[in-house]
């Protein structure tokens, strides 16, 4: 199996989350690696930095991992656990500014090729560009 | 006025009492111009501080001070966690370098100049920074004073006031765009109910 750009959902909600990842896994199938997470750490809407460094883990590439939000607090929460990640790991991670799920099925869909990461990331930001 | 780890550990104790007391405002200001969500994740956040007090109590200033800034990020679930987590963690590895009272200024500082990194924000904004950057400048320009507790709390109470007219640009309340005007900023208040329970704390103290 060839190694290619790992993809993590993260929203504040669990069902968005994971339904945005059976989306994808329905679309690009399962050459690509995804992962998502959602929720705050009581269960309620929010985000978790702990569940997001998983999600970064269970999706690691070696080509790197791109991540996904929805709202304000999902992305300064992403941005955090990157920072938290083992230092080798940390420059191999992006959060996308994308639509969540528009993004992350384009982003699946170029990592699915073999893609590198700034590739994956370039596909999954023209969507807000236009 | 020195700052031991066990005087860091009853401010901190302080400070998470009365942030947990302000929830239900802090909840209300939010629900107004915000998702409702600020009292609850700063609840979380601080009990978890204050499950982690002894651990506090035991360690060198600047990895307690960090000790809250993780507890912080991890526990928070919303943007105030990596945003006030952050602060901390900054002000703790400037600690290992500072000492105080001398630097108090320059500690806090890094804290403020993480929280305008992590948020992509400066001053009137409408933030949490609408407070934190005036507060900044009163510790500058009164080092040493007597007075200066007094005057961070009137500092304060003055810039959670100035949010009111303001139109958010940054965070959940940009949405609302003319709407925010009007209203206290959240996170500017939550800012300013840790100062005074930092202030109290040392009065306490002296």
């Amino acid at each position: 199996m060839k190694d290619t750009v790992g993809i993590v959902i993260v929203s504040h909600s669990r069902d968005i989350a994971k339904g945005t990842a059976d989306m994808v896994r329905q679309m690009v199938g399962s050459e690509v690696k995804v992962s998502f997470c959602g929720g705050n750490p009581d269960g309620g809407l929010g985000t978790n930095v702990s569940l997001i460094i998983d999600a970064i883990n269970d999706a690691w590439s070696s080509k790197g991992v791109a991540i996904l939000v929805d709202l304000g607090g999902a992305e300064t929460n992403s941005e955090m656990a990157v920072e938290m990640l083992e230092p080798e790991r940390r420059k191999l991670v992006v959060v996308c500014n994308a639509p969540i799920v528009e993004g992350a099925v384009m982003a699946a869909t170029e990592a699915a090729g073999g893609s590198s990461l700034e590739q994956v990331r370039a596909v999954a930001e023209e969507l807000t560009a236009g | 006025m020195t700052l031991r780890p066990d005087t860091f550990k009853s401010l901190v104790k302080v400070a998470a009492e009365q942030v947990i007391a302000s929830a239900p405002e802090l909840t209300a200001l939010d629900q107004a111009i915000g998702d409702g969500d600020h009292g609850t994740n700063m609840k979380r956040g601080f009990e978890a501080v204050l499950s982690k007090l002894d651990a506090i109590g035991s360690q060198p200033l600047a990895e307690a001070v960090k000790t809250v800034g993780r507890t912080l990020v991890m526990t928070v679930g919303g943007a105030s966690g990596p945003l006030y987590g952050s602060f901390f963690l900054a002000a703790g590895e400037a600690l290992s370098r500072k000492t105080l009272p001398e630097d108090l200024a320059e500690v806090f500082g890094s804290g403020v100049d993480a929280v305008s990194a992590r948020g992509r924000s400066q001053a009137g904004e409408k933030t949490m920074l609408d407070v934190l950057v005036p507060v900044l400048e009163t510790l500058r320009a009164n080092a040493g004073r007597a007075d200066l507790i007094e005057r961070v709390r009137a500092t304060a109470n003055e810039a959670v006031a100035r949010t009111a007219p303001m139109q958010a640009t940054k965070g959940r309340a940009s949405f609302l765009g003319p709407r925010s005007v009007g209203h206290i900023d959240p996170g500017a208040r939550s800012s300013c109910v840790l100062l005074h329970a930092v202030c109290e704390g040392l009065e306490g103290k002296q």
